[in-house]
């Protein structure tokens, strides 16, 4: 196995049979970074049988896939054990893995473990001469941190959504090398023991990346099918302020403000809501917040990122369509 | 008496009076899981009838929730943060105490903060949390600030300083919280010196002259800012230049209605400003109901409305629709949102305005809309 | 079962942050410190565990920041012991560094679990319940939305993973877990109870000990993100319109 001590590593997520949609954010990154150090992108996957996902990688130079077991499920000490030993032996420059349920456990093991340095969080990645240079999201978003790391191998989790994850597909099929476990996996101290599907019925809110916010300006209940396929579009959800709730249109664990739940989404597109302060108490943390009111004095525009001060009878039924155009139609 | 007065009893699994049979019964847990003790909103109506003097309000309703509390059962979690906050920052939004000044930044007259005055002011105008953090209230500490400086009264604010006095902690159950707001209010009161309190919020009224004497054993003269300025009607009534054109009908708060008998001094203060004439809603004075914001109800709004379908401030924007008045007048922080809101919720929205008497008075003095220099 | 919760305070995003002089920190003259939210939740855990199946609770946490306070109403709320390791820099230790502090402290008697937030707001070099974990040689589980004892010797937590997705893990202790949410949110304390915690419970105070942490990653500038003020609001028809929003969209990562 050839090193050249310069190559970046991801870390690849995978969950019943799919690789993880940010991990292509990580190997359009990594490409980028693994040309400026010079050195090589390699994805590592670890699983049961899931060899077919390694033809996904191909914007890696390379696909280390261990096949093993007692790696069907995910688990942090079977996984982690497995790239720790792969790591002290290859030596990769940099490791990245995704600010995950699955990243965050690995990271924090891995870079513990080995004794190398861990930033989390990160928004940004550049190379400056021999050193990894990252920008830090800390406080919420709030703060920022401009952080240096030295050594000659370092760990990074990254933030969904920091980075396009178009840089990361590709049609071609990556070099593959299949390896068995390089440590024994069967005395585990843990073990799935089965996998718990979400509850049919309710979402919780507060963990949708995307929310559709609709108030009083959506009229009536025969409108809400709307803002439904809006979300849907969006990979999100429909939440609402309360006189929406009051109404009984949607159950209570879709109410977003004082009496109801507080929401941080990445993205949060408020239809007809005036602003009221006992809504935006409940969403003001939302990374990029974008209103429709046919208002434009209404108070939610000065929280919003965006307004738009129309008809959103108006512009609803053209973003539909704009983003019907650009969603792939499934397999 | 007090079911039948309570306006929430509907909602309620077991009435005030109900509760009181169970408790003498010694069934407390059964009251305490019940929804009982989360819909009372401290209007005080059951208090006021009770031909046995009980302290419903004041006492029975704490002294449940506190149980609940103690239990450990889970709390609503609106009240949970509210609590939570006015501990930890003094006031039930969780706002920094420093941006407790804030509104004043733009009230267009100077608001002196009495720590650096240092010297004894004539009155120590207690904003309290509505008004200084809540936008729609900010405008009434606003008009406040400037009809006080128009007429050349000698008054300065605690600032930052500033804690909540704890009325509706208190009725919340947190008896600890409440002591510990009224140590921290009290050690403020004796920094400095002043000839009296004034208060634009009702409920700091009701425990600044109800709660805090006995509890305390310190008496210190407060007035809520209607007695206040009808005692100063000589110096207000040559301000009131600008006609205010229209039918007013004013809704007596709990707090300065019921509990303390102020129905004369809001209707004076309404009465001088020129063009105004006053037309009374159904259930006035001692008979008003409720907002709804009370005890605990501003934050317990999701609860009440999940158990009764219905908003107390709705019924009560009915009255004042009624009267086919233009505005509806009122004297409490909670109600201004609350009655906005109400007449939103229940398609009413424009036909009436919402006003604090305050507002009207910085209007008709031609203070209002002063922008600092 | 013997556990001990983690606890650690970070600061008080409700004043606006400000960066000190040196423009790598922040600065302390107007900063608050509370516990941190997902500890906060490790805490609750943990008494739950204790009123279902018996055991103690301690709670621990770095001398900073109003520890006490978080200690205080720990005892309140129903730990059997709370314990504050003191010595800390004023600037606070990082994540690697905190949890080698705990990691030193805890070998000499190790509980059979520990509990911690999986992660806190002022995170930059780690997360130190994960990190703790590695340095100790315990079984490490993450972002779990509850932990239950079924048996001996082993918890059963359940990891969440996005979508409303879980793992059913059974982890063998002595074992670390990194909770994001209780079952239950945080039990209320009444205040009375905090005050009565201050007067008759005490603290148990020791030295942290000195530990040996490998280089880590140092901020060299520390900022905030531009703000804005009010919304730029879009022109245009709507179906102008309805193109710059996806526009905005694809640039953050939102639509591909």
């Amino acid at each position: 196995m050839s090193t050249s001590g310069q190559d970046v590593w991801v870390y690849v997520e995978h969950l019943k049979g799919q690789v993880a949609g940010h991990t292509y954010e990580l190997l359009g990154k990594g490409r980028e970074i693994a040309g400026a150090l010079g050195g090589r992108l390699v994805a590592v996957l670890a699983g049961s049988e899931v060899q077919p996902l390694a033809g996904t990688l191909g914007v890696a130079d390379s696909v280390l896939y261990v096949e093993d077991a007692g790696l069907a499920e995910f688990t942090p000490e079977g996984h982690g054990a497995v790239l720790r030993a792969l790591a002290e032996k290859d030596l990769p420059r940099l490791m990245l893995f995704g600010a995950t349920s699955a990243g965050m456990d690995l990271a924090a093991l891995v870079s513990a473990t080995m004794g190398i340095p861990l930033v989390v969080n990160c928004k940004e990645i550049v190379i400056e001469g021999d050193r990894v240079v990252v920008t830090s999201q800390m406080c919420g978003g709030k703060l920022l941190g401009e952080v240096e790391t030295v050594g000659k191998m370092v760990a990074l989790t990254v933030l969904p959504g920091a980075f396009p994850s178009q840089k990361g597909l590709s049609d071609q099929a990556p070099a593959v090398q299949k390896l068995l476990s390089p440590v024994l996996l069967d005395r585990l101290r843990m073990r799935v023991t089965r996998l718990l599907e979400p509850e049919a019925g309710d979402v919780d809110i507060t963990r949708a990346p995307v929310l559709v916010a609709i108030g009083r300006g959506i009229q009536r209940q025969d409108n809400l099918p709307l803002a439904e396929e809006l979300a849907g579009l969006l990979g999100g959800a429909v939440c609402a302020s309360r006189p929406v709730i009051d109404q009984g249109w949607l159950p209570l664990t879709r109410q977003v403000g004082k009496s109801g739940m507080v929401v941080k989404p990445k993205f949060y597109l408020a239809l007809g809501i005036s602003g009221a302060s006992e809504h935006v108490e409940g969403m003001k943390e939302s990374e990029l917040t974008i209103a429709v009111n046919s208002d434009p004095r209404a108070p939610i525009f000065d929280v919003a990122d965006y307004g738009v001060a129309a008809d959103m009878f108006d512009l609803l039924p053209t973003l539909i369509e704009e983003l019907r155009a650009r969603t792939p139609s499934p397999s | 008496m007090c079911g039948g007065a309570c306006p929430l009893a509907f909602a309620m699994e077991y009435t005030p009076r109900h509760s009181i049979y169970l408790l003498k019964e010694g069934l407390l847990d059964q009251v305490l899981k019940s929804n009982t003790l989360w819909l009372c909103v401290s209007c005080y109506n059951c208090t006021a009838r009770c031909p046995s003097g009980l302290k419903i309000t004041d006492v029975l309703f704490p002294a449940l929730r506190d149980a609940a509390m103690s239990a450990g059962h889970t709390l609503p979690a609106e009240f949970k943060k509210a609590l939570d906050n006015t501990y930890r920052y003094g006031n039930s939004f969780g706002e920094a105490p420093r941006k407790r000044m804030d509104w004043a930044r733009v009230a267009g007259v100077p608001v002196p903060i009495i720590s650096q005055l240092k010297r004894p002011v004539e009155a120590l105008w207690l904003v309290e949390c509505y008004p200084s953090y809540h936008p729609r209230n900010q405008l009434q500490a606003q008009a406040m600030a400037r009809v006080l400086h128009s007429m050349g009264v000698d008054f300065a604010v605690l600032g930052p300083e500033e804690r909540c006095v704890g009325d509706c902690e208190r009725l919340s159950g947190e008896a600890g919280l409440f002591e510990s707001l009224v140590e921290q209010n009290i050690s403020l009161f004796d920094k400095y010196e002043f000839d009296e309190i004034v208060t634009a919020d009702p409920h700091a009224y009701n425990s600044l002259t109800r709660i805090y004497p006995p509890q305390t054993g310190r008496q210190f003269p407060v007035r809520h800012y209607v007695e206040f300025l009808a005692a100063r009607m000589d110096a207000l009534r040559p301000l009131l230049k600008n006609r205010v054109e229209a039918r007013v009908t004013y809704h007596d708060n709990c707090c300065l209605g019921r509990m303390s008998g102020l129905y004369e001094s809001p209707r004076e203060l309404l009465r001088a400003i020129p063009g105004i004439s006053l037309v009374e809603m159904p259930f006035a004075r001692e008979n008003a109901l409720c907002c709804g914001g009370g005890g605990g109800g501003m934050w317990l709004d999701t609860v009440i409305w999940q158990a009764a379908h219905e908003r107390l401030s709705d019924r009560r924007v009915a009255h004042a629709l009624s009267t086919g008045a233009d505005i509806m007048a009122v004297s409490c922080p909670f109600e201004a949102s609350r009655f906005e809101d109400a007449l939103k919720s229940t398609g009413n929205e424009g036909k009436i305005v919402v006003k604090d008497i305050i507002e009207l008075l910085d209007e008709s003095a031609g203070t209002q809309g002063v922008k600092p220099a | 079962m013997n556990i001990v919760v983690l606890l650690s305070m970070v600061p008080d995003l409700v004043e606006e942050l400000e960066i000190a002089p040196s423009g790598v920190a922040l600065d302390t003259q107007w900063l608050r410190y509370l516990l941190s939210e997902s500890d906060d939740h490790a805490l609750e855990q943990a008494l739950l565990l204790k009123e279902r199946h018996g055991g103690r609770v301690v709670a621990m946490a770095l001398d900073r920041g109003e520890a006490e306070e978080a200690l205080y109403t720990a005892l309140a709320r129903g730990a059997d012991e709370a314990v504050k390791l003191t010595g800390i820099p004023e600037e606070g230790l990082g994540k690697r560094a905190a949890a080698a502090v705990f990691g030193a402290v805890l070998k000499e008697s190790p509980p059979d679990l520990i509990l911690a937030g999986v992660q806190a707001i002022d995170d930059m070099d780690g997360h130190t319940a994960g990190a703790l974990a590695g340095l100790l040689g315990l079984p490490y589980v993450g972002v779990t939305r509850s932990v239950d004892a079924p048996g001996a010797g082993k918890v059963l937590v359940q990891k969440e993973y996005p979508g409303g997705l879980a793992a059913e893990i059974e982890v063998d202790l002595p074992a670390v877990v990194g909770v994001l949410s209780a079952p239950q949110p945080p039990r209320y304390v009444p205040v009375a109870r905090i005050r009565e915690a201050r007067k008759t419970k005490t603290i148990s105070e020791r030295e942290a000990p000195s530990v040996a942490v490998p280089e880590g990653p140092v901020i060299r500038r520390l900022f905030k993100p531009e703000p804005a003020e009010r919304a730029e609001m879009l022109d245009g028809t709507p179906e102008e319109m309805a193109k710059q929003i996806v526009t905005i969209l694809e640039s953050r990562g939102l639509v591909r």
